[in-house]
This record gives structure tokens, C-alpha cells and sequence, in this order.
């Protein structure tokens, strides 16, 4: 009974002490992108344009088809359950507030989760491992100007970007379904769609994604970071970066929908 | 050629430890180390595994902050520096690491300019030049477009050390530098770090715990053992020592005999304090 509360109370103190590292590197992140150059530590825009090119614009194929994928599958379910009222067109402000305030954010954090969060842990383990940190260090450079401010600011812009292209995607295929199942115009779709949407309920996704897009980051580099124990310690951080990533993705949402949706 | 076994006090020292003390939890690691290291000096740190020469290697480049103690590197403390002192005093110091630690996404050439990349503002033909005048020095010229997992470990190691002199340190780190190679190279690699020291005037550090290569390389030696030093001399001060475990040390003897059977004991049965 002790070994179990104590197992408890130092999992507790390490969440939390985890949590005020993650607080800490954000903090210093921000630090370096805005005072570096002033330094004379500059974030490279080279290394941000790499990380960008590697969270957001190889992510962009397999957005497009979960995305649009899940619009049809959304459209299919709305029109199933909505015919029994006879009220079929009523699935259209579903998909359209739906998916801009809630599914495109998730699955586009879903899917950078997966690709990027346990790449990142995956680059800065092995790098912790090969003393490439420390390199790094006493070569004067700061690890986390080097390394985590790019990964960061390259999640923010491209995260959001990403969301705009789910939101798209999936209202697309959504609509490919009405305009089959409901025999309507797809102009006269995105008319509806369009004449729904208010700016807020775009933001509502964005900002979610914006937010999801500083978790990844932080939980990719901070189990990076403390990987320790050759080739078993690197697949346990980057499984253990992607299943938090994803925790962290489905709990800030709820609490963002919870405080938005009031 | 210079006279075996420099003494340290007699240039100005550009490493001094005072009583260094480590822990890793609630284990002492380095228990009251004291060093002088002088100007253009080759010293070798040598020891046992767990003697503690990484921990002191790592506490030196500024790595771990020590429990109690000071560490003053060119002059000045590296624990008290701020953090614009300690990236200029970073400049002046080169590191090679056991494994290389070079940037696995960087060619070689890039891995050698890093530095001058880091921290000049020459334009990159000049960099490129100087990263390939420091890959002749070390032998690899024509290397410089491969990256570090397409080199053998020899290779690797002069690559790292390239990298480490690329802003000609004062001082030089080199942490085990014949460990997973083959005689010949390491041989060669010794003759490659008397060279720059004679080429360079650097100071060099180098932890090891090769009897051969010490030997070769060392003006005087450190010895540690069970985290203190049991000794620093020259080469022949270390050959002649009637330390115990000294000897045992340099004749490959196992020298883990325990001493003091109460704390064999309390180790046994987990009560170790």
C-alpha cells in the first residue's frame, strides 16, 4: 500500500515537475525568437523553413485524405440519422460548424501528433544519445535556440495553415456527398456553407489548432530531451511523446470547447 | 621537443580545480578534486570505469554544475559566469567527444564549420576553406561532402577533432580518443594531438583510460580513483609510485579488492550509506 502511494506521489511530483519544464522551455523558446539576434544568437529562418517544410507541406497529402475522408463519412452519418425527421438539409450546419470548430483542428493535430511529435522525440533522443546536445553546448550554441524555438514557431504557422486546409478538404467532401444523396447544386452547397459560417466559428478552429500545435512541440522535445538508455529508452519516448500528444490534443480541446461553446 | 613532465605551476594554469565535490543522488562521485593544468600542457586524466573521469570531464566543459567546489577555465569561474561570459569563454574551448558527437544531418564539412558558422560572420566560401584547411590537418581532406555515418570511427574522431580546433582553442577536450579503435589509428591519433599541441601551442585535456596512449602523448598524468586523485605527476613520478592501485592500474590488475570490509559488507546486505 505504501509502494503504491509513493509510486503515486512521485508520478504526481514528475507530471508536474514535467509540466513546469515544458513551461520553462516555452518560455525560453519565445525567449531566443525574440532576443536572439540581439545575442547574437539569431533562430535561423533556414532551420524554421526545414521544420516547416517537414511538420506542414509533407503532412499536406495525408490531411487532404483523412480530411475529406472524414467529411464524407461525417455527411453519410448526418444524412442517416436526419432523414428519419425528414430534415436531410439540416446536415449542412452540422458539417459546416462541425468540422470549422471542432473536426478539422483534431484531425489535423491527430495526424501531426503521429507524424511529428514522435519524429522530433525520435531527432533530439538520438541526438541526446550521440552527446550531440552537448556538442552543442559547448560549442556555445543553446540547444534550445537551436532546436526547439525552430520546431515551435515552425508548428504555429503551419498547424493553423493545415487546419484551413482540413476545414476545406473536409467541407468538400461533405459536400460531394450532399450534392449525390440530396441533389443539390455543390455552388449552391458552399453558398449555404458560407452564408452559416461566421468568422468566429473559423477562429474557434484556429486558435484550438494553434494551441495543439504548442503541445506537440513542447511534448516532442521535452521527451527528446530525456531520453536516456540506448535504442529501448528512444522507442519508449517517442511512443510515450505520441500517446501524450494525443492526450493532450483530446483534453485541451474539451476544455477549449467547454469555455468556447458557452 | 619539450622536456618530459611540464609542471603545471610553472606556466600560468589555464585549468585550476578547487576541491571539487559531485553527486549523483545521493552518491559521491568526485570527492575534493584538485587541479592545475598549464599553458600548453598535455594532461592526461586517467582511471578505472567509475573512477569518475567523465563526471570530472563533463564538470570541466561545464556540463554539471558541482555540489561544492570551483572550476576556473582561461582565468575565469565557469559557475559564476553569466551566460554572455560563458558563450564567449566557449569560444576558446574545443571539445571532442568519445563518440564524435558530430551532427548526423550535417556533411562533414558543414560539421567542421559549424562553429565559425555559429559564431563569425564570414561568408560561407571562407568558411568552406577554413573547415578544409582543419580536415588536412587531420588528415581527411576530400572528405568534407560525406556525411558522419558514411565514416569509419577513426575517421569520426578526426572529423570531431577537426571541429574542435576549427576556432584555434586555447584549449582542448578530448575525451577518450583511442576508445573503439584499432592501434594503428589510435596511434596515429595520438601522433595527431602531440602534433597540434607542438603546431598550435593548445593546451590539450585528454581522459582516457589507455595505458599506451598516455604514456605517449602525456607531459604529466592525473590519476583517479573511487573519485579522487591518487595521483599527478610526470610519466616517471606515476611509473615509480607505490600507490597500490596506481600499480595496479597501470599493470592491469584487477584493483578492486576491497580495503575496508565493513563497508563490503554494508554493501552486500543494501545498507550502504
Amino acid at each position: 500500500m505504501q509502494t503504491a502511494t509513493g509510486q503515486l506521489g512521485r508520478r504526481v511530483v514528475n507530471g508536474v515537475e514535467e509540466f513546469g519544464y515544458g513551461a520553462l522551455l516555452l518560455l525560453e523558446s519565445i525567449y531566443w525568437l525574440l532576443f536572439g539576434r540581439w545575442r547574437h544568437q539569431a533562430v535561423r529562418w533556414s532551420a524554421v523553413a526545414e521544420e516547416m517544410m517537414n511538420i506542414g507541406v509533407l503532412a499536406v497529402p495525408v490531411v487532404v485524405v483523412l480530411s475529406g475522408a472524414n467529411g464524407v463519412m461525417m455527411a453519410l452519418q448526418g444524412i442517416y440519422t436526419l432523414q428519419d425527421f425528414g430534415a436531410e438539409s439540416q446536415v449542412i450546419p452540422g458539417l459546416a460548424y462541425s468540422i470549422t470548430r471542432e473536426f478539422g483542428a483534431l484531425i489535423v493535430g491527430i495526424v501531426v501528433a503521429g507524424r511529428s511529435g514522435s519524429a522530433i522525440a525520435a531527432r533530439i533522443g538520438a541526438m541526446q544519445m550521440s552527446q550531440e546536445i552537448d556538442a552543442l553546448r559547448v560549442l556555445g550554441v543553446n540547444p534550445v535556440r537551436y532546436l526547439v524555438s525552430p520546431i515551435l514557431l515552425a508548428m504555429v504557422i503551419m498547424v493553423p495553415l493545415l487546419t484551413v486546409l482540413a476545414d476545406t478538404m473536409a467541407l468538400t467532401g461533405g459536400g460531394l456527398l450532399c450534392v449525390f444523396q440530396l441533389h443539390m447544386g455543390f455552388q449552391s452547397y458552399w453558398q449555404t456553407v458560407l452564408s452559416l459560417l461566421a468568422v468566429s466559428d473559423i477562429m474557434q478552429g484556429i486558435i484550438k489548432s494553434a494551441v495543439f500545435a504548442t503541445l506537440i512541440g513542447l511534448i516532442g522535445c521535452i521527451n527528446g530531451f530525456s531520453a536516456t538508455g540506448g535504442a529501448d529508452g528512444l522507442g519508449r519516448v517517442t511512443t510515450r511523446s505520441v500517446v501524450l500528444c494525443i492526450a493532450a490534443i483530446v483534453v485541451a480541446d474539451m476544455i477549449f470547447t467547454f469555455f468556447l461553446s458557452r | 621537443m619539450r622536456s618530459e613532465g611540464t609542471n603545471s605551476t610553472d606556466t600560468e594554469p589555464l585549468i585550476e580545480v578547487e576541491d571539487l565535490v559531485t553527486y549523483y543522488g545521493q552518491r559521491r562521485i568526485l570527492d575534493g578534486i584538485n587541479l592545475r593544468v598549464g599553458t600548453g600542457e598535455i594532461r592526461v586524466i586517467m582511471g578505472g570505469s567509475g573512477s569518475g573521469k567523465s563526471t570530472l570531464l563533463r564538470h570541466l566543459l561545464g556540463l554539471n554544475i558541482p555540489a561544492a567546489g570551483r572550476i576556473r577555465l582561461l582565468g575565469k569561474d565557469i559557475n559564476r559566469l553569466d551566460s554572455q561570459a560563458m558563450y564567449q569563454l566557449r569560444k576558446q574551448i574545443g571539445v571532442s567527444f568519445q563518440g564524435g558527437a558530430l551532427f548526423n544531418s550535417l556533411t562533414v564539412g558543414e560539421n567542421v564549420a559549424f562553429p565559425l558558422r555559429e559564431h563569425t560572420r564570414l561568408d560561407a566560401n571562407t568558411m568552406r576553406i577554413m573547415a578544409r584547411m582543419k580536415l588536412e590537418v587531420v588528415n581527411l581532406a576530400g572528405f568534407e561532402d560525406l556525411y558522419p555515418a558514411e565514416l569509419s570511427g577513426g575517421m569520426i574522431k578526426r572529423a570531431a577533432l577537426a571541429r574542435a580546433i576549427v576556432m584555434d582553442p586555447k584549449l582542448l577536450f578530448f575525451d577518450e580518443p583511442s576508445a573503439g579503435l584499432d592501434p594503428v589509428v589510435s596511434a596515429e591519433l595520438d601522433e595527431l594531438i602531440l602534433r597540434l599541441r607542438d603546431s598550435m601551442n593548445i593546451t590539450i585535456v585528454v581522459v582516457t583510460h589507455e595505458l599506451d596512449s598516455a604514456f605517449k602523448i602525456a607531459d604529466s598524468i592525473t590519476i583517479l580513483d573511487q573519485g579522487r586523485i591518487a595521483l599527478t605527476g610526470s610519466k616517471q613520478a606515476v611509473r615509480a609510485s607505490d600507490n597500490e592501485r596506481v600499480q595496479a592500474l597501470l599493470n592491469r590488475r584487477a584493483g578492486g579488492e576491497e580495503l575496508d570490509h565493513d563497508a563490503y559488507l554494508a554493501r552486500l546486505t543494501g545498507k550502504a550509506s
